[in-house]
């Protein structure tokens, strides 16, 4: 079954003048058809503007659609009764790590989620230490969030949504504001609670290197889904993303100008150093 | 022209229990129309030493020699470094305040005690420079995409005819062709306009693409300068600080060891690609 489903999911921003009336109508995602099943790892890319992180709003329903419908495990975000259920099902990560933070203890901020919704003490306490393990946080429990790097910030926040213990996270952009470090620190934790955890997983970033693990990429111009397929199948069309203002990893791309200028064995959407230095020292090492 | 920093520390909180050392000895000179690369990870002092650049912060103890002047002398003109030195922070765009671009853009030179006429020459330049289309000067700068709205920010700082520009991590939340409209400008204000550029940046490729001397900052010190080819050189040094050589790098090292005759300094997906094709056509 899916976990996050749309139908012709179509929303307006609406701007309206100081009497009220209607000035301005902003169409950010027209027709938009998603399933996502349990378990997977789903990849949204976009340029700015595309509409992403609008739609990533809809999954975790902090925006509703003008037209058609998102659910959620079996459940329309538009109806108000669901909406506790589908925002602890379907947690949300967001770019700034200091905007989501608000405990002034790791622990306690950890421990916010869960104690919001209903779950006894004990309990409490054992689903911030699962998460806080899970992420490797565990050792800053008693730090204050300040204190720590983006990175690691980041890492407490999405522990805050794992002690809710979603069946999928929205990540919109999660590595945005971190440095290298922070960054790889933050996509091995993504794919560690989809491979161990086996929670669903969506990922919307700019960084093409991160997506390539992914199950499946979606990738969104002007509010509409333009292109879908595995890493590989997306990756293969580099003219294609960067009419879209994308691009691929580097490594595929020195693969694709390898072959443009006249390495033809060596295949198109290659994704891994590993893949391109197998390929050259199968056809092109002489010894 | 150029700026040398000779002997720079600055102390955060200085005296109370939360006293931090954010620059440590820093010593470096960056030339006249240097196109510098400042790296490190998040914490590691390159925020704190940019500001010290245009005189936001003040040095705890050490000098800043602006074209050979020092610039905490008595009677130094603190008001006119700024002009000189124009800096663009993180998310620049979050500074837009005006009701139209143009007005936003004007505002900086403005300030500078420039004239009407000679302040709106200055911001129309400025925004010719950064390429925004005409019919967007006189919108409101909150209905810009992101990308539109940082290269607004970028000519209200270039409205002020900067000598050198410094610009902390310019392409942070931009998709991959944001980023590069933003690099390329940057480029051109340094090739045509001969602006020294400093660049803060998390990302090695791009550093190895544009800059052509790399400091490198590690808990508030120098722990390297030299060419971006010298700097790279050294990726395990460099991952020791949680850094690390651009991606093509580290394929040409291993391409190396598996026997082919390529160059292991390739920094760039161009250059390693040239030898690439040179190695496998000379075999």
């Amino acid at each position: 079954m899916s976990i996050v489903e749309t139908h012709n999911l179509s929303f307006d921003y609406i701007r309206r003048d100081e009497e009220g009336n209607v000035s301005s109508i902003n169409r950010a995602l027209n027709d938009v058809e998603l399933a996502v099943e349990k378990g997977e790892f789903i990849a949204i890319l976009g340029g700015n503007g595309s509409g992403k992180s609008t739609l990533a709003k809809h999954i975790n329903a902090i925006l509703y659609p003008t037209e058609g419908y998102v659910m959620v495990d079996g459940k329309k975000t538009s109806e108000e009764e669901n909406i506790l259920s589908i925002r602890q099902k379907a947690g949300m990560v967001f770019q700034n790590p200091d905007n989501q933070i608000i405990g002034s203890i790791v622990e306690e901020d950890v421990g916010f989620g869960p104690e919001n919704m209903g779950v006894e003490t004990k309990g409490i306490w054992e689903r911030v230490e699962e998460s806080l393990k899970t992420l490797g946080m565990w050792e800053y429990r008693k730090h204050s969030p300040m204190r720590l790097s983006g990175g690691q910030k980041q890492r407490v926040a999405i522990a805050g949504v794992v002690a809710m213990h979603p069946e999928c996270i929205i990540m919109d952009e999660p590595t945005a504001m971190l440095d290298p470090a922070g960054r790889k620190d933050v996509i091995r934790a993504a794919r560690a609670l989809n491979d161990v955890e086996h929670i669903t997983i969506i990922l919307i970033t700019h960084y093409m290197e991160e997506v390539i693990y992914a199950n499946r990429v979606f990738v969104m111009e002007k509010g509409e889904i333009r292109m879908t397929g595995t890493p590989r199948e997306i990756f293969s069309r580099l003219e294609e993303l960067e009419e879209l203002r994308l691009t691929v990893p580097q490594t595929t791309k020195l693969a694709a100008e390898l072959k443009k200028r006249g390495l033809k064995e060596i295949p198109d959407g290659i994704l891994t150093d590993e893949e391109l230095i197998q390929s050259l020292c199968r056809s092109y090492l002489t010894m | 022209m150029s700026i040398i920093l000779d002997h720079v520390n600055y102390i955060y909180s200085k005296g109370t229990s939360d006293e931090v050392k954010a620059l440590d000895d820093v010593s470096f000179e960056i030339p006249d129309g240097d196109f510098l690369g400042l790296i490190g990870h998040t914490g590691s002092g390159k925020s704190t030493l940019v500001q010290h650049l245009d005189g936001l912060l003040k040095a705890s103890s050490g000098s800043i020699y602006f074209n050979g002047e020092d610039i905490y002398d008595r009677d130094y003109d603190m008001k006119a470094l700024r002009g000189k030195v124009g800096l663009v922070f993180q998310y620049p765009e979050h500074q837009l305040f005006e009701e139209d671009v143009f007005k936003d853009v004007c505002f900086g030179p403005k300030n500078l005690g420039l004239s009407q006429k000679d302040t709106e020459l200055a911001a129309y330049r400025a925004l010719k420079d950064v390429k925004l289309p005409d019919e967007l000067f006189y919108v409101s700068p909150f209905e810009l995409s992101g990308g539109q709205k940082r290269r607004v920010a970028l000519a209200g700082v270039l409205a002020m005819k900067p000598e050198v520009l410094v610009l902390d991590e310019p392409t942070a939340g931009l998709d991959p062709e944001g980023r590069n409209e933003i690099l390329g400008l940057i480029k051109e204000l340094h090739d045509k306009q001969g602006i020294t550029i400093v660049l803060v940046s998390h990302s090695m490729d791009d550093v190895a693409e544009y800059a052509d001397h790399i400091v490198v900052m590690d808990k508030g010190k120098v722990f390297m300068n030299g060419t971006p080819k010298e700097i790279f050189s050294h990726a395990s040094k460099l991952e020791t600080i949680g850094l690390s050589a651009p991606g093509v790098t580290y394929i040409m090292r291993r391409l190396k060891r598996a026997g082919f005759d390529v160059d292991t300094t390739a920094i760039t997906v161009k250059e390693a690609a040239d030898s690439i094709i040179r190695a496998v056509n000379h075999a």
